[in-house]
């Protein structure tokens, strides 16, 4: 339709096709049509469809057992949808398995604690770099004598940039295994940063933090989505923070998605606070309030 | 593969960072190690020489199964399968064609490398205790081939083995083939620390370590357990060719299953997942027959020798020992020798202010 220099009478075409500047704004990077899941007679997912625009930082909320990281699987390709499709970046990519979504831009951090656990935090977060790495068993055994070594090295140089990112200078020869949960949950970030990710999928990334760490990590998420330009998915049950760094919000309710928008559009409505928040709705006058719900200890 | 590195040891870069030996002293120690073991043939007897080229080929081999086992998680009993058929492909090839043994030792590993593979191929598909089974039938089925095939194999009656040649210059006795073994251990555990720092060997721990998470870093998980079968087959292909030229004589007994428990003792011994411990574990595992030799000398005559007539049940015996030696590493020193000598090591660092 670009190639037609005349307008034509009522043939409009879309706002975007316009924009010289941001000719794919508007395209999804992600959507999900009509997504169920099933384990057994379990619904995990039903019929839940979304899109997440580039450039997003897109919360999934909801009560435990809601579906969230079931959601979040079905991206990364942990999970295949029983019925509907994924798309990535406008393709099909429900058939595709988790490596191979990796090497094309989706990377994502575990609920539970999922880190290599004898290794270094400095080769954890280098597997991470794995797709982008092209030394094999072969050249990467004959090291000096083959581009093996340069590579590495260059690569090292990138990992090195994410641990000052994240702070973790002081940890990088540690063994993975021995650090603290928080520490690890920031290794695990850098980890999935370095796959060097258009989409990133967080799967409550603060959960057991204290709050200074909390505060750190929003931050954290922040730049990675302003600075290095990633789309984030995230799953977080602190409404404090989510409510604070999100674009928009979608709420799942027994693998239902009964509410999609902006955060304080999301807050407010009825289905939400009856859903997710209880019937307790006084709590609701302040969202700072709504972060300090007891129970939602995940 | 952590290190202790001294206190304030800051590295002013990545290149620095990322060699083999974190210290000057460490590497230094490594080479006088090698210049040292190539001294040896001057020095030590028959006997203790053909001890060290032992340790050299079956050393190999066990790093290849630590790289399955120790690295990737896999598991393995029909390592001493791949071990008797590189004994047997090295033989056939100089035998048959005429290729030289210095080159057909490779090839028998890349021979063996081919049967891991049809072996690994479904075999990375399986966990547990179904691997176990898979492999515990790859032993018999290879087994039963290497007892079999004539043509290959000389069949029950063995082969016999061409001596190791370079340029005319024949290694045919214990001193001039230990050069031999040495040279090929140095060359395979420096590829193997070289495998292990880099992208490969960094995917196969992960796929151990944590294989959900290993698969969301875009490794493809059937790859990398395949390949690990394939690089450990290569591994004892060497190991066995190496065997093969130094008796000049194969046949189908040496690669029961109880030496492929025996490559499982010595990286256990050793140290899962340690390049060194592999080493380790089979210098302890070749070296508990002779204690055991030895403590029978000692006891002769006693009275727990005419209890127990040591002299007639010595082959028993020392397969028993190899069980508890096993039995007890894994209940008492699970991270093997290659750990406690880490500790050791770091004892005498901060010697005498280790308190
Ligand atoms: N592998 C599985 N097998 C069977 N049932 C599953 C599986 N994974 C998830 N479920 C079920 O699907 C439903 C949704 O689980 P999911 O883990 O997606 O919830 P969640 O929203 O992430 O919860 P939480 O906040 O506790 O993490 C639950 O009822 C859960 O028991
Ligand atoms: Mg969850």
């Amino acid at each position: 339709m670009s190639g037609e220099p005349v307008k034509r009478p009522g043939a409009s075409p879309p706002a975007q096709a316009t924009d010289p500047v941001a000719p794919m704004a508007g395209a999804p990077i992600f959507e999900a049509r009509d997504v169920s899941l099933r384990f057994g007679g379990v619904r995990a997912l039903t019929e839940v469809g979304f899109s997440i625009l580039p450039g997003e930082l897109f919360s999934i909320i909801g009560p435990n057992g809601a579906g969230k990281t079931s959601m979040v699987n079905c991206i990364s390709g942990r999970y295949r949808p029983t019925q509907g499709a994924v798309f990535y970046k406008g393709r099909d990519i429900t058939a595709l398995t988790p490596n191979q979504r990796a090497t094309i831009g989706i990377g994502r951090t575990f609920q539970n604690l999922a880190l290599f656990g004898h290794m270094t935090v400095l080769d954890n977060i280098m597997v991470g770099r794995h797709h982008l790495l092209r030394n094999n068993f072969l050249t990467g055994s004959l090291y000096w004598l083959s581009r093996a070594r340069r590579e590495e090295l260059e690569h090292r140089r990138a990992v090195e940039e994410i641990i000052d990112f994240l702070d973790l200078q002081n940890v990088r020869k540690a063994v993975a295994g021995t650090l603290s949960y928080g520490v690890r949950k920031r290794v695990e970030l850098a980890r999935a940063m370095a796959l060097k990710p258009d989409l990133i999928l967080l799967d409550e990334p603060m959960a057991g933090m204290n709050l200074e760490e909390k505060e750190d990590m929003a931050r954290y998420i922040v730049d990675l989505n302003e600075e290095f330009g990633m789309t984030v998915v995230m799953i977080e049950h602190d409404m404090g923070v989510v409510m604070d760094i999100s674009h928009r919000v979608m709420v799942l309710d027994f693998g239902r998605k009964i509410a999609e928008g902006l955060p304080e559009a999301v807050l407010r409505d009825e289905h939400v606070r009856r859903a997710y928040l209880g019937e307790e709705d006084e709590v609701l006058v302040d969202p700072e309030d709504a972060a300090l719900r007891p129970g939602r200890v995940a | 593969m952590t290190t202790l590195i001294p206190a304030g040891d800051f590295k002013t870069s990545y290149a620095a960072d990322t060699t083999i030996f974190p210290t000057a002293t460490s590497r230094n120690f490594a080479i006088a190690g090698v210049v040292l073991l190539a001294l040896c043939p001057l020095v030590l007897d028959k006997y203790w020489l053909s001890i060290m080229i032992q340790i050299g080929f079956l050393s190999i081999a066990a790093l290849g199964l630590n790289i399955l086992v120790g690295f990737t998680g896999q598991i393995s009993i029909g390592h001493a399968a791949f071990f008797g058929f590189g004994g047997f492909a090295s033989p056939w090839l100089s035998n048959h064609f005429g290729i030289p043994v210095a080159l057909s030792i490779p090839l028998a590993g890349v021979m063996t490398t081919a049967v891991g593979l049809i072996f690994g191929i479904p075999a990375a598909r399986l966990k547990g205790l179904y691997l176990a089974i898979a492999t515990l039938a790859a032993q018999y089925i290879i087994e039963d081939f290497l007892g079999r095939a004539e043509w290959f194999t000389g069949g029950v009656a063995g082969t016999i083995a061409e001596p190791f040649s370079l340029f005319g210059f024949v290694f045919d006795t214990d001193e001039r083939y230990f050069y031999v073994v040495l040279a090929w251990m140095v060359a395979m555990y420096v590829l193997a620390t070289n495998l292990m720092r880099t992208r490969d060997g960094r995917a196969l721990v992960a796929v151990r370590d944590h294989y959900l998470s290993a698969e969301m870093m875009g490794i493809n998980l059937t790859k990398y357990r395949t390949m690990s079968f394939g690089i450990s087959s290569f591994y004892a292909g060497i190991g066995g060719a190496l065997y093969a030229h130094y008796l000049q004589f194969v046949s189908v007994e040496g690669v029961t299953i109880l030496l492929s428990i025996q490559f499982l003792g010595m990286i256990i011994i050793g140290g899962l997942g340690s390049i060194m411990g592999s080493l380790m574990g089979t210098v302890f595992m070749v070296l508990l027959p002779e204690l055991m030799g030895a403590v029978t000398d000692a006891l002769a005559g006693g009275a727990i020798d005419r209890a127990l007539n040591l002299k007639d049940s010595l082959s028993y015996l020392r397969e028993m020992a190899i069980g508890l030696a096993i039995i007890l590493f894994l209940i008492f020193e699970p991270d093997g020798l290659a750990h406690r000598w880490k500790q050791v090591k770091a004892y005498w660092k901060l010697y005498p202010f280790s308190h």
